[in-house]
């Protein structure tokens, strides 16, 4: 009697089912394939009228031609531009709103117990009803856009900041105390770089509600962006162009997106779960 | 010729030196929850001594310790070091508690600079890897200098500790159950570290712990205290040559202070 154990003689391993074993492009992959087939199909069917849906291949040529568009200095990329600079300046305007209001509020009793409430009271409203208000107060150009894209990008980056802030452990601080450390080199040697990881986890909702501020205002108030594109493009029914432009948007909000996760990466390295989905690596 | 009074094999034992750290009638009341954490404590370190601090969980031993380390003011009471009363952290007093407490963001050798680079700036800071590098070969950590954190394990970030504690050449090391975290052996073989390091050093140093054996195995005094409000209710003076070994565990006159220690702490428990 043998007592190695062969590969057969196993009795009992973890089972990994059919699906789970196909490697995640290819499953990526095949579940864009299906809804495309799909899409086509609803198409040649006749199920939904080409004015509500278009084919996936005229969408696609229409892709092609806001592509060369693009490339080539068209208007888009003028439109383009200037929502990326919406939203972009946007951003800057929430970081610094957000971390100096995060700071006042994760590190001031003043600021926690005076300062916090107005702002959770604030943050429970829907911000986009704002958007009359700075389209009055700052006309229909670039500002009243980065206004709303700043105001609603603000209090994500608010909160983590905070949370962040009170994230640190008692050891730490008691450390930092038999040091003979300054309540400033305490934050900034200690809580700040302890609270990264929430401080990021603000600024990515926050690169994704900075986007859905410049769009909304665009929608409302005009201007010269890309969300007046679509909005012109829908009320002419030329429905191919929304999806091309919605496509070429959201390109936009995900360089932001991976441009947070990229320096969160180098700067949060430390960190097991700083990337996208905040997931183990 | 001349035979000379003081034993040789103990050159360490600071019993018979000066003074340096003093402590009369401290007591502490917390007033939140209006907890007497202490009460009239009296404590006096000498010069190069070793003493230890056992007594039940909640009797106000971290207490004393942030009373002594200046980072929580007594009720009353006076806190001296030498000479000057102790009145906020001090440069010459170094701590260390049961969690290392490295920051992850940093490689070791910069955490274990950290206290200069507060203290004095980062220039200083860039200047002190010099004596940075040595402590790590102090505790066997050399080669690590570069290493962050996550990548040390228990014992190895003690041992990082102990390098940030050292690092400003205090004069008073306090420590808080520092090895309470880790597994038996190399908490056994960090006592032995310990004794290493405060006998080059000529440390004074205070040492909480929940073990009598450690507390045995590595101090001339332990201090043993009553459940709350804490007090010294006995001083046992440990009578053992220098430096101490493992197998001076297994000795009678080891066993009889640890039976000693342990029947103090029975009856404190249930008075
Ligand atoms: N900051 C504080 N505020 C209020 N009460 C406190 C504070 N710190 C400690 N206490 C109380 O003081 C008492 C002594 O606490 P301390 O931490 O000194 O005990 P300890 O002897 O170190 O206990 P352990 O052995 O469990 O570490 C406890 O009852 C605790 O609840
Ligand atoms: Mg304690």
């Amino acid at each position: 009697m043998s007592t190695s154990v062969s590969e057969d003689d196993t009795v009992w391993t973890e089972h990994v089912s059919f699906i789970d074993r196909i490697p995640r492009w290819i499953a990526m992959l095949g579940l864009l394939a299906a809804v495309l087939a799909i899409w086509q199909a609803s198409h040649s069917f006749g199920i939904v009228s080409p004015i509500i849906l278009p084919s996936p291949g005229e969408t696609g040529q229409d892709i092609i031609y806001v592509a060369r568009n693009l490339i080539s200095g068209g208007y888009m990329l003028k439109a383009l531009w200037i929502t990326t600079q919406e939203v972009l300046v946007g951003f800057l305007f929430a970081m610094l709103f957000g971390f100096s209001l995060g700071i006042l509020v994760g590190e001031t009793s003043f600021g926690e117990r005076a300062v916090m409430p107005y702002l959770v009271a604030i943050d429970t409203m829907p911000k986009v009803a704002f958007a009359p208000l700075f389209l009055s107060w700052l006309g229909f150009g670039i500002a009243s856009k980065v206004a709303l894209a700043a105001f609603i990008a603000t209090f994500p980056i608010v909160v983590g900041t905070a949370a962040g802030l009170h994230g640190h452990n008692e050891n730490a601080r008691m450390l930092f105390k038999t040091m003979g450390a300054s309540r400033w080199q305490t934050l900034i040697k200690m809580k700040l770089p302890m609270g990264l990881p929430q401080i990021f986890t603000g600024l990515k909702i926050a690169s994704v509600g900075v986007m859905a501020g410049a769009i909304t205002a665009e929608f409302l108030g005009g201007g010269k962006g890309f969300g007046e594109l679509i909005r012109v493009a829908a009320s002419q029914l030329q429905t191919p162009r929304v999806f091309s432009l919605i496509l070429y948007l959201s390109l936009l909000g995900f360089c932001l997106f991976w441009t947070v996760v990229l320096v969160e990466r180098r700067l949060v390295f430390w960190h097991r779960s700083s990337g996208p989905t905040g997931a183990v690596r | 010729m001349d035979v000379p009074v003081k034993p040789a094999d103990r050159p360490l034992t600071g019993r018979d030196t000066r003074p340096v750290y003093q402590l009369s009638r401290v007591s502490k009341k917390y007033r939140q929850g209006n907890i007497q954490a202490l009460s009239a404590v009296d404590i006096t370190l000498t010069e190069g001594s070793f003493s230890s601090i056992i007594g039940p969980s909640g009797c106000g031993k971290s207490t004393l310790l942030k009373i002594m380390a200046g980072v929580e003011p007594p009720s009353s009471g006076r806190v001296v070091l030498d000479g000057k009363p102790v009145t906020g952290p001090r440069r010459d007093i170094g701590m260390m508690f049961q969690q290392a407490t490295l920051f992850p963001w940093r490689s070791t050798i910069e955490n274990i600079v950290l206290p200069i680079e507060i203290r004095e700036g980062r220039a200083a800071a860039r200047k002190a890897h010099v004596d940075a590098r040595e402590l790590l070969e102090l505790v066997g950590l050399e080669g690590f200098e570069e290493v962050y954190s996550h990548q040390l394990s228990g014992g190895m970030a003690q041992r990082a500790a102990i390098c940030r504690m050292l690092i400003t050449r205090p004069q008073v090391l306090l420590l808080d159950e520092p090895f309470s975290a880790l597994d038996e052996i190399s908490r056994d073989f960090m006592n032995l570290e310990l004794q290493k390091v405060c006998m080059s050093r000529r440390a004074t140093t205070m040492l909480i712990t929940h073990s009598i054996s450690e507390a045995v195995f590595l101090s001339d005094r332990v201090y043993v205290m009553s459940a709350r409000p804490g007090q010294i209710i006995e001083t046992i003076e440990i009578d053992l040559p220098r430096p101490r070994t493992t197998e001076m565990m297994v000795t009678p006159a080891f066993g009889v202070y640890v039976q000693r220690i342990r029947s103090l702490l029975d009856k404190g428990a249930f008075q």
